[in-house]
């Protein structure tokens, strides 16, 4: 397959992964105190484990799982409000196929959708903007949610509704935004983490600049990283460049897809539907400051918030799930009180466990390898 | 009802949508039987007793053991490239048999259809399945017709049951599995899951690909003929090769070692996966086998598979090993590892 086989190439793999070992013990790091970068996207978690990456590389070099995966952050109460609009008569709910697992407080919105729920998996919001053209009598609602990679496709669905005038469109807006995310894990009393793979998909819209200060006030490395597995282990070999020349810097390795100051387009559509929220819930995170966003007032008529009545209640975690530090990378899955026991895919208790992006089933479902070896 | 000789002529259906009066027992009823099912499946004969009769002596001439087998046919959209509902629900039924070392002889057939379905519809599915049958070696015997309310079912669900007979001397089983075994699958795998996911219109490929679907009673019968020792046989249906290969590990005690670069899958329907973030091992087939034969009878099964016009793109996928007990284990074309486990429930498409 052209444009992914080059990037899955097992040879070059292997000169890399050799480059990297040296590199690691040019920098002094040992199986005992080995050095930890953290992927943020759930797109590198997930190619992590799917190419068998981590079972490839030196155990002096330790991956954490970082906060980026929007399906795995969403918070209960969020859910909720899902399944509470969902439920109103005459209602179409859209959602991305991922989101339909994750629990709420009460139920996820595949168990609202056997209830007798009218909730339809789409690929698009555009897609959920066509349901909407067709059933002009009833209500659809799109559940938005996702980083700067899935706001600008949101935010152009709305200006098309709005433009076209689908007046039974509207939109559930949980998209949430990468930058406080990370000043958030940086901020952590338990961080230990020492570079960072950056986000790919999120810097083609946003481009490399925003991350500067995680060099300039953090001291941290960053690499822009693209989602194959070369990718990843190029991006790994410069973070490790980086430490062994004494250099802090932002690097982009995803120069294929990713412009130094971002997509206009995207950001303009961004800025003309959307604004930052005071604070957004996270799972496991808690509140924090400006990581979310809502519609402008100009778009009220397209808002599901304003449109339909929801509690936004926060519902605390569930107090034997540890997702919050495993997001931080302060533990590993594994070391979760409830790992595999309470908490496995077919009854996900913390959200890391049902998206297949999330640290938790990713470590379920291809990982164990490298743990039970050890 | 059973489908035997009958002096007078057929009878002919009136309308042509399908009402709750077709499945009320009376004329209407005898009406949608004759003209649509009667008459493609067995031709002249109609219905007039409650059972099919089967010779065991006749049976008996192939095989030592009988095989029995039952599923349900749910599928939208009914028709799609390469297949339609009624052709799986013959192939399916037939390949539960044949798997088994099998010979697929008879099936039975029952229809829940929802009032309002063209008749048309009815008869192109009819068609579909009598050709299925004839091609597959198996005769339809029985079956039975009921109506539901609009919003009842969707358009029409059919479950078919089957019989076959167990040829002398195949032993295959899903714990038969020893270390040092070869796994073969006879092609491509993931097509009809792909083709259903495109059919439904949930992305819109340009070269649409085509369901698999397909009777494996006669490849399978060469495969036998080749490597009489091969240990078992499944299609690889819901749940995809995956699912097959965690069975085989946990009921045989065994570990599977599976080489992602030896698993065939047409480009588009890798393409397909990596866009929707699917998993293609996880994707229905409708006419692969995933079969185990010891070391020794490989190569003659390989070889026995390649020659049928089903198998020509045959490969040795993997092999049963000691390690890791119930695990399957992909070396990933990357040069790592990772588990192949089962699903939960469906697969869902990533969010980006």
């Amino acid at each position: 397959m052209k444009f992914s086989d080059e990037f899955r190439n097992g040879e070059i793999a292997k000169g890399l992964v050799a480059r990297i070992a040296t590199l690691l013990d040019a920098c002094g790091a040992t199986v005992e105190k080995p050095l930890r970068f953290m992927e943020v996207c759930g797109g590198h978690t997930h190619a992590i484990f799917r190419h068998g990456l981590a079972d490839m590389l030196p155990r002096s070099l330790e991956f954490l799982h970082g906060p980026g995966c929007p399906v795995c952050v969403l918070p209960m109460g969020r859910v909720d409000d899902c399944v509470a609009i969902a439920e109103q008569k005459g209602v179409i709910f859209t959602t991305f196929g991922d989101a339909m697992r994750v629990p709420g407080s009460k139920k996820s919105l595949l168990q609202a959708k056997a209830d007798g729920a009218d909730v339809r998996m789409v690929y698009s919001p555009l897609d959920a903007l066509e349901i909407a053209r067709k059933n002009p009598d009833r209500q659809v609602v799109f559940f938005g949610l996702g980083f700067e990679t899935t706001m600008p496709a949101t935010a152009l669905t709305v200006l098309r509704a709005a433009k076209e005038g689908i007046a039974n469109f509207s939109l559930f807006c949980n998209h949430i935004t990468i930058i406080p995310t990370i000043r958030a894990v940086l901020d952590s009393p338990d961080m230990a983490v020492d570079g960072f793979i950056g986000p790919g998909h999120v810097s083609m819209v946003i481009g490399t600049k925003p991350y500067r200060f995680i060099a300039e006030h953090y001291r941290r490395p960053l690499v822009v990283t693209g989602f194959e597995p070369l990718d990843v282990l190029q991006a790994i070999w410069m973070l490790l460049r980086q430490i062994h020349e004494g250099r802090v810097e932002i690097e982009s390795q995803y120069a294929r897809i990713v412009p130094e100051d971002g997509n206009r387009a995207a950001l303009q559509a961004i800025a003309e539907v959307f604004e930052l929220r005071d604070f957004f819930e996270w799972r496991g995170l808690g509140s924090i400051e400006h990581s979310g966003v809502k519609m402008r007032e100009k778009y009220a008529a397209f808002d599901a918030e304003r449109k339909f009545a929801i509690g936004q209640v926060t519902i605390a975690d569930p107090s034997a799930c540890q997702c919050g530090e495993v997001l931080k990378g302060a533990i590993k899955p594994w070391d979760c009180k409830i790992f595999g026991t309470a908490c496995t895919p077919s009854t996900p208790v913390g959200a890391l466990m049902v998206s297949s992006e999330g640290a938790c089933a990713a470590y379920y479902q291809y990982g164990g390898l490298r743990k039970g070896a050890a | 009802m059973t489908m035997q000789p009958m002096p007078r002529p057929r009878r002919q259906l009136q309308v042509d949508r399908v009402t709750l009066a077709h499945g009320g027992g009376g004329t209407a009823m005898r009406d949608l039987v004759e003209d649509v099912f009667v008459s493609a499946f067995s031709a002249s004969e109609a219905a007039l007793e409650d059972q099919a009769r089967i010779s065991l002596a006749d049976l008996a001439t192939s095989g030592d053991r009988l095989a029995f087998t039952t599923d349900g046919f749910v599928v939208d959209p009914l028709f799609f490239p390469g297949g339609d509902i009624g052709k799986l629900a013959v192939y399916g039924t037939v390949n539960d048999l044949a798997v088994g070392g099998a010979i697929p002889r008879l099936l039975s057939c029952a229809v829940v259809i929802e009032e309002g379905m063209a008749i048309e519809t009815l008869r192109r599915i009819a068609r579909s399945m009598a050709a299925a049958a004839a091609e597959a070696g198996v005769a339809i015997v029985t079956g039975d017709t009921k109506v539901v309310p609009h919003g009842a079912c969707d358009k029409i669900f059919i479950t078919t049951s089957g019989v076959g007979v167990v040829r002398h001397g195949i032993e295959v089983g899903i714990g038969r599995a020893r270390p040092g075994d070869v796994i073969l699958v006879n092609g491509l795998l993931g097509d009809h899951g792909a083709a259903i996911l495109n059919a439904r219109g949930d992305l819109a490929l340009d070269s649409p690909v085509e369901s698999d679907c397909a009777s494996l009673a006669g490849l399978i019968a060469d495969l036998l003929g080749a490597a009489p020792g091969t240990r078992m046989m499944r299609d690889a249906t819901r749940g995809g090769l995956a699912a097959v290969l965690n069975e085989l590990a946990e009921a045989s005690n065994v570990g599977i070692t599976v080489r992602e670069t030896d698993v065939p899958l047409r480009p588009a329907v890798r393409g397909f996966c990596e866009i929707l973030g699917l998993d293609p091992l996880y994707l229905a087939n409708e006419g692969k086998l995933v079969a185990v034969v010891p070391p020794e009878q490989a190569a003659a099964a390989l070889a026995a598979l390649r020659a049928h016009p089903l198998g020509t793109e045959s490969c040795a996928i993997g092999t049963v090993t000691e390690g890791k007990v119930g695990r399957v284990i992909m070396e990933t074309a990357f040069g790592g590892h990772r588990i192949v486990d089962m699903l939960v429930g469906d697969q869902l498409p990533r969010i980006c």
